[in-house]
């Protein structure tokens, strides 16, 4: 995530960047203090989550279809879980602290099987 | 509209790593935009304005835009972009280019009811074809959330604070929709990101003219309202239905309004959740909620009425 | 082969517009540059060019505009004046900043309160610092040199600067002069073809321009740009020489008239240096060793080629149609004084302002300062170091 820092002779001139969408080497889910988890088990794929993620943190597969959450940027706002139809079933948020050191597996099975 | 889930397969123009705080919807009304776009049928530019969205998405040497995009300085989006879409023209009639190119002019409220009118009105004016989105967050929210005419009645800022003796706002919200009808352009509307479908089909029909249009978007901010990150949906969705934040088009002069909700909320229930409104509830404020619901009322009745007599220029 | 015509200043911005042919123009009237989009409008509407005009509603929108248009990727130009410059302020910065090789024809003027629509050096002193290259002219004919060698400068690769090509508003933009008008072909093929460096309209490979650069990055974008407009000094010289070979006119980065022996000089800039041509050569008729320093480039100031240029001087005054505005003196004078401070011989230098809002400046004006050099000269004193010219009443 650090980046380099140019001499004043290397910028690019004007200050325009030509690396398109490089601000995906930002890792903001570094700022998340809860998390969302996902349970595919009762998702119905609506992709409301999808639509309404304000850091396209709804992972996508080849179909179009919800595949779980992209942890290196989700900022953990809980837009998506209080958006899912299914609420409480599909999605929940769980204390970063909490997740610590777990598999994903494991906290859905924490996170869903109350 | 395709359904989302082929539009989730689309190659994003804004990617994430931006800086906006969690749960702010400036990302994702521009992300419902840009997957509502025809981008098999044309490439987007966007100029921006200066302001928290183009600040946390262009911070060197990172950008989140994967499309081309400009930011110029805070009152001249519509001016920079009718530049741009003027060199466009002109790419076009020496063969310049072959693509066909579709601009968006982004703002928040600041930039367009306030500092950029007069830019934006003359672009208008000239006729130039490009987009206009504004995201009204109903104050300048880049600088900590001082007033803005787009600041509604009663709302406390840091400018407009709520005091012994002041109680927020004392003015009503400018209609900035009215103040852009009057330059007769084809297509203007006010969507809300809750809204998704409505707002896509609103991007798609605005592209698609030939010429100006302008679409009023509603981007709850949680900091400077004051309400949980995970709530910004919700709060447009009251907005919504309480008809504080109507959703309508006006195509060529006639009003069109896309939701009626069935049972239309008290404005209470919108206010309720937000800190800026906390003061209103305080014994002795009861009869500013009553002003608030009767500029809501007003507004609403008057764009029943428009929509009813079907009248246009 | 060029022709000579009877037309004024802006006429002569006009044309170099239109043989320029710009990919696009973003202006607003103001007096007196006004008649300058006017031309380009009905030369547009008589198909003797092919610009994309844009008509803004104001200036702040126009240099906006042109910022857009130069990002998109073309050649792009603007006129202006006085408040119309002063209302572009803010986006100034923004064009130099974001290495965009706009060109703008400034009719120089006066900048309220009060009102005042003539001629004087307000506006463009005022942005000598908004990082854009500053040719000035003294007539009509240099104005048209002028703008047409001000893209050449401004698109160098080194530089990559906007420029502005300036004349004194009324004295040259209203007056008729003649001058040579060369051919349209000469010119097209004399400015080139221009390869913008990474146009939004590429959108294929999509570019970022304008994003905001925190204390990690502005300070190092900021030197870096100041390089470029540096740069310029190189190529204004460069220019210079082939717009001479090209068209007969040399230009340099001053004009040295009767310098060589001169012991007695004044520095200026703008169309006064017509008026003391006159009286410097009436003055060498008498056997006063008198010369005019003009200067042509102003940003970037040539200051060691400036001293240099002064080196013969026994004693030194520097015109400014400005106010000093709390400084020392008026902005070319700090500009010379400075200048001359790590030269060898340090002449005396002092400073008059003149021509405010258009007053008149006579050879009997100019006549006084050369009378007030030589008695610096040979008594070595200098009573006053500021002063005015043409103002009624006794100024210090
Ligand atoms: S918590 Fe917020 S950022 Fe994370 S995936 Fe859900 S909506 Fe996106
Ligand atoms: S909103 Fe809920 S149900 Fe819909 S796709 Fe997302 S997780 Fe699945």
């Amino acid at each position: 995530m650090s980046e380099k820092l140019l001499n004043w002779d290397e910028v690019l001139i004007g200050g325009a960047i030509k690396d398109p969408g490089n601000s995906k080497s930002y890792e903001t889910g570094s700022w998340r203090v809860e998390r969302p988890v996902w349970n595919p088990e009762s998702c119905i794929q609506c992709m409301f989550c999808w639509v309404y993620c304000p850091d396209s943190s709804i992972l996508v597969d080849e179909n179009g279809k919800m595949s779980g959450i992209d942890y290196d940027h989700c900022k953990g706002c809980g837009i998506c879980v209080e958006q899912c139809p299914t609420k409480p079933k599909s999605l929940a948020m769980l204390l970063e602290a909490d997740a610590k050191g777990k598999s994903e597996e494991d906290l859905r099975k924490e996170v869903f099987s109350k | 509209m395709a359904l989302l889930n082929e539009l989730a397969k689309k190659k994003e123009g804004l990617v994430n790593g931006h800086r906006l705080c969690p749960g702010c919807t400036h990302s994702v009304i521009m992300r419902q935009v840009l997957a509502a776009a025809d981008t098999d049928k044309y490439d987007i530019v966007v100029a921006a304005a200066t302001g928290c969205f183009e600040v946390s998405s262009g911070l060197y040497p990172y950008t989140s835009w994967n499309i081309p995009w400009i930011h110029n300085a805070f009152e001249n989006a519509a001016s920079t972009i009718s530049g741009v879409e003027a060199m466009y023209r002109l790419w076009k009639k020496k063969g310049r280019t072959d693509k066909d190119v579709r601009f968006i002019a982004l703002a928040s409220d600041g930039g367009t009811y306030d500092i950029g009118l007069q830019a934006l009105s003359g672009a208008i004016e000239r006729g130039h074809r490009f987009l206009y989105i504004c995201n009204d967050n109903n104050a300048y929210q880049n600088t900590g959330n001082q007033r803005s005419s787009a600041t509604p009645f009663g709302a406390s800022t840091t400018t407009s604070p709520n005091g012994t003796v002041l109680q927020g706002k004392s003015q009503p919200k400018k209609d900035i929709m009215s103040v852009l009808e009057g330059h007769h352009m084809q297509y203007l509307a006010q969507a809300s990101p809750s809204n998704w479908r409505d707002l896509m089909n609103k991007v798609k029909k605005a592209l698609d003219v030939d010429g100006p249009t302008y679409l009023n978007v509603i981007e709850p901010c949680t900091t400077g309202w004051g309400f949980p990150q995970n709530k910004s949906i919700e709060i447009a969705q009251l907005a919504v239905d309480t008809c504080v934040w109507p959703l309508y088009e006006i195509e060529e002069g006639k009003v069109k309004i896309n939701y009626k909700p069935k049972n239309k909320l008290p404005v209470e229930e919108y206010l309720k959740p937000q800190k800026r409104f906390a003061h209103l509830f305080k014994k002795g404020n009861e009869h500013l909620i009553e002003e608030f619901q009767k500029q809501t009322d007003r507004h609403w009745e008057w764009l029943l009425k428009r929509e009813e007599s079907g009248v246009s220029y | 082969m060029g022709k000579k015509v009877a037309l004024t200043g802006n006429e002569a911005a006009a044309h170099a517009i239109r043989q320029i042919n710009p990919d696009v123009v973003a202006a607003f009237p103001i007096t007196p540059s006004t008649p300058i989009p006017q031309n380009v409008a009905q030369f547009i509407a008589d198909g003797e060019m092919d610009t994309e005009l844009v008509t803004v509603e104001s200036e702040h929108s126009a240099m906006s505009a042109c910022v857009g248009a130069a990002a998109a990727g073309g050649r792009v130009m603007t006129a202006t004046s006085a408040n119309g410059y002063a209302l572009m302020w803010e986006i100034l910065y923004i064009a130099s900043g974001s290495r965009l090789p706009i060109v703008m024809a400034v009719a120089a003027r006066a900048l309220s309160a009060p009102l005042n629509i003539h001629g004087d050096h307000s506006d463009i002193m005022g942005g000598r610092d908004t990082g854009w290259i500053q040719l000035i002219a003294e007539n009509s004919q240099e104005t048209y040199d002028n703008l047409i060698q001000a893209i050449k400068i401004a698109e160098n690769k080194d530089v990559m600067t906007p420029a502005l090509g300036a004349f004194d508003g009324f004295n040259i933009s209203h007056a008729i002069e003649i001058w040579e008008l060369e051919d349209d072909n000469k010119v097209k093929e004399f400015v080139g073809e221009y390869t913008p460096l990474y146009p939004l309209l590429n959108t294929k490979e999509p570019v970022t321009h304008g994003a905001w650069a925190p204390p990690d990055w502005y300070f190092e974008h900021k030197m870096n740009q100041l390089e470029g407009l540096l740069n310029a000094k190189d190529v204004v010289v460069k220019v210079g020489k082939e717009f001479g070979s090209a068209f007969g006119r040399e230009y340099g980065l001053y004009e040295a008239y009767k310098m060589d022996d001169a012991e007695y000089v004044i520095v200026a800039m703008g169309s006064v240096c017509g008026t003391t041509k006159d009286v410097v050569d009436s003055l060498r008729e008498n056997g006063v060793k008198a010369g005019l320093l003009k200067i042509r480039l102003f940003r970037p100031f040539p200051y060691k080629e400036l001293a240099d240029a002064l080196s013969s001087a026994k004693a030194v005054a520097v015109l400014d149609r400005v106010s000093p505005a709390g400084a020392q003196g008026g902005a070319l004078f700090t500009e010379i004084r400075s200048a001359l401070y790590d030269a060898n011989s340090r002449p005396p230098v002092i400073n008059y302002t003149y021509g405010l809002g258009g007053r008149d400046t006579q050879p009997q004006h100019i006549n006084s300062v050369y009378d007030k050099l030589k008695t610096i000269a040979e008594t070595g004193k200098v009573d006053k170091q500021f002063d005015c010219l043409n103002l009624r009443g006794t100024w210090g």
